[in-house]
């Protein structure tokens, strides 16, 4: 019989702040850095408190400077250091590129070796919501994931939060850990002490037989909420897919389902044009795994996200529009969807707690 | 040449590590550099050094003057021009070579070039040709160490073409904030590419002000006068020891080949004649040969015959990695992420 670990129940939020205190107390090559970690709100409360535990050296604020930040943090983990560096939103992190993309993601690779790992997570809050707008909102997710030597997680659940930052922090390779704003607020049971949570592996967060449903993060909640109606209500089981890790991406695990119920739906917060939904479709179709339906992608439109709540509420792809996907793909229940339960808050908000502004 | 295992019973070059900084020293450093980028543009229209090569020849003053101050337990990081810097600060010459042909045993194991060298062994933790980009890496080097309370020098070579990167004042700014002692080299040849410094900087713009005005400490001087180098170099370290900071050193230089590849391009005119005179006058290894041999002339004789064997040895192992092993098709993704 396998032991059980405690748990605690947590916020994602409190989740990354345990995980993060984990890593400064057991390897004092550990250092946080980014603007506004030690500030008052302490990055959305995933920071708050550790100044004063671990010291103003190792839980660092800094100059905006992201592309300096950046290098410094790849040359310090060169050196021996383990280093995280946050962002409070992906749109920031593009001021850093030429170093994420042209320096940590090769440096191993480009010096054969030689030039040793480069063990930095960096971490990216994808915003959402309260008007958030076209450039406090991008996911840009496939972008990072089409880079080659880059680690690309995306945790949806606050157990995975912790477990996945402690062994992102723990990798060799540079990780971009991706945090959709909205699972911030979102509470679950959470291993205490040390966890690490496999980083390279898809989870299947729901069983069924009729429909895989690949998605990640915020839209795995999504998913799993078309999931209970489509099986309640339309006898349609869905098998959810949480892809967790979309670099590099452990395909088994989607490939088993899709042989199983032979209709593939991926669901993705980001754009549809060359982005991950496509990849996940054409790795199927090129595996020749017999489909009874041609597959479908459910995506972000391919415009910016603009900041209006009229605007936004038909940008994002809700829970009902994956319910109606799905019953196209299993060929039943469409009537139904005139019955998908409304969203009990503003389409602008995860929850009726969320005050704003970001 | 520190080339083979076992060196001749008389070194015919200085070994780069400790080169120390009598001025005999510093020459035969120089010439040794010289030779091997000389035979790389010789040898180059052979057509098997299949990459861009970014020469530094008439630049060999600073990469010598500055790594004469350096242990080898100190960094040095450089950009697209880094041969020199490489080979100064101790760089396996067989190594830097082998990366030159793609072959399997060079540096990168052929998966850089010549713009991607890099010898931790030797204290040189590496060369990319994105200008501006080993900057905030060689901080993160110099924190690290900073952290661990080492004493060791981080040194990072740019060109003045750096300093219009954004990249440079964010870690000019990072380094004084976070108080980190590093050492920025900056090569002032007065050209990026073929574009001089008019179009690119203002004409009131003032380094020395624009650097101390962050809290940098900052020193210049002639990067084509070695002595003037390391003098000055020797300055920079005492003063950032007496208070740990970072300093900005200044060497106005010139290169005498082309930006990129194995031949002068003075036939493009982008460089007036009255400049091309200037220069050709201050070559850093006559200015050098020319103070050693004054003093003493049968120095002529003893130079002519290191750089005689200098040549021989770096033929020997051009011929050695031409013989050598290429990467295996097998290894092409190897090592994407890390093991």
């Amino acid at each position: 019989m396998s032991r059980q670990p405690q748990t605690k129940d947590m916020t994602f939020v409190e989740a990354i702040r345990d995980a993060t205190a984990v890593c400064l107390q057991r390897d004092p090559r550990t250092f946080v850095i980014g603007l506004g970690v030690p500030d008052p709100k302490g990055i959305f409360g995933t920071t708050l408190g550790l100044a004063a535990e671990f010291g103003a050296d190792r839980v660092l604020d800094a100059p905006l400077s992201e592309n300096a930040l950046t290098g410094l943090v790849i040359g310090a983990a060169l050196n021996g250091m383990r280093p995280i560096l946050t962002h409070q939103r992906v749109d920031f992190a593009l001021l850093s590129l030429e170093q994420i993309v042209n320096q940590a993601a090769k440096w191993f690779y480009m010096f054969d070796g030689r030039g040793g790992t480069v063990p930095i997570v960096i971490r990216l809050v994808i915003g959402r919501g309260w008007g958030q707008g076209p450039q406090h909102a991008q996911s840009l997710s496939s972008w990072f994931a089409h880079i080659p030597g880059l680690k690309v997680v995306a945790p949806a659940s606050p157990a995975d939060a912790k477990g996945m930052f402690i062994a992102s922090v723990e990798d060799e390779s540079p990780v971009i850990f991706l945090e959709h704003r909205w699972l911030h607020g979102m509470r679950g049971p959470v291993p205490t002490g040390y966890h690490r949570a496999a980083l390279e592996k898809c989870l299947v967060a729901r069983k069924g037989k009729d429909v895989t449903v690949v998605a990640s993060a915020h839209m795995l909640i999504e998913a799993m909420r078309a999931a209970d109606f489509a099986s309640a209500r339309a006898g349609i089981e869905m098998e959810v897919v949480d892809v967790r890790c979309l670099n590099p991406l452990d395909f088994a695990t989607i490939a088993e389902s899709v042989r199983k119920t032979k209709r593939l739906l991926v669901a993705d917060d980001d754009s549809m044009h060359c982005g991950f939904a496509g990849e996940v479709v054409a790795r199927v179709c090129e595996s020749g795994i017999q489909l009874a339906a041609p597959p479908v992608r459910v995506t972000w439109p391919d415009c910016p996200s603009p900041s209006s709540a009229a605007l936004a509420e038909v940008f994002y792809p809700s829970d009902r529009d994956l319910f109606v996907a799905v019953c196209k793909l299993a060929g039943r229940g469409a009537e139904l969807a005139t019955e998908f339960p409304k969203r009990p808050c503003p389409v602008d908000v995860p929850n009726l707690e969320f005050p704003g502004p970001f | 040449m520190t080339v083979s295992p076992k060196p001749a019973t008389k070194r015919v070059a200085p070994k780069t590590q400790h080169a120390g900084g009598d001025l005999r020293s510093l020459f035969l450093e120089m010439l040794r550099i010289r030779v091997v980028e000389r035979r790389i543009a010789e040898r180059y229209k052979e057509q098997e050094m299949r990459c861009p090569v970014h020469l530094s020849i008439g630049q060999e003053a600073v990469a010598v003057g500055v790594c004469a101050h350096l242990k080898k337990t100190d960094k040095a990081m450089s950009a697209h021009r880094s041969h020199g810097h490489y080979l100064a600060k101790g760089g396996n010459v067989r190594a830097m070579i082998a990366e030159l042909y793609g072959r399997a045993d060079g540096c990168c194991g052929g998966r850089g070039g010549s713009m991607h060298l890099i010898d931790r062994a030797a204290g040189f933790w590496g060369a990319v040709p994105i200008v501006g980009s080993t900057l905030p890496i060689a901080l993160g080097l110099a924190l690290a160490d900073k952290r661990r309370g080492g004493d060791e020098i981080t040194a990072a070579f740019f060109g003045e073409g750096a300093t219009e990167e954004g990249v440079f004042t964010e870690t000019l700014n990072l380094a004084c904030v976070l108080g980190v002692p590093m050492l920025f080299v900056c090569e002032n040849n007065g050209y990026s590419v073929y574009t001089p410094l008019k179009p690119r900087r203002s004409p009131n713009f003032d380094f020395e002000n624009y650097v101390r005005s962050h809290g940098s400490l900052f020193f210049s001087g002639d990067g084509n006068d070695v002595e003037d180098v390391y003098r000055v170099t020797g300055k920079a370290l005492g003063a950032m020891r007496a208070q740990p900071r970072p300093c900005v050193v200044e060497f106005a230089t010139w290169r005498y080949y082309e930006h990129c590849g194995p031949a002068q391009d003075d036939h493009l005119n982008y460089r007036s004649e009255a400049e091309i005179k200037r220069w050709a006058k201050r070559d850093p290894l006559a200015i050098a040969r020319k103070r050693l041999t004054a003093a003493n002339p049968k120095l002529e004789a003893e130079f002519d015959a290191v750089e005689k064997r200098c040549v021989q040895e770096i033929d020997a192992v051009i011929e050695a990695v031409r013989a050598s092993a290429r990467p295996s098709p097998a290894t092409l993704q190897r090592g994407v992420f890390a093991p």
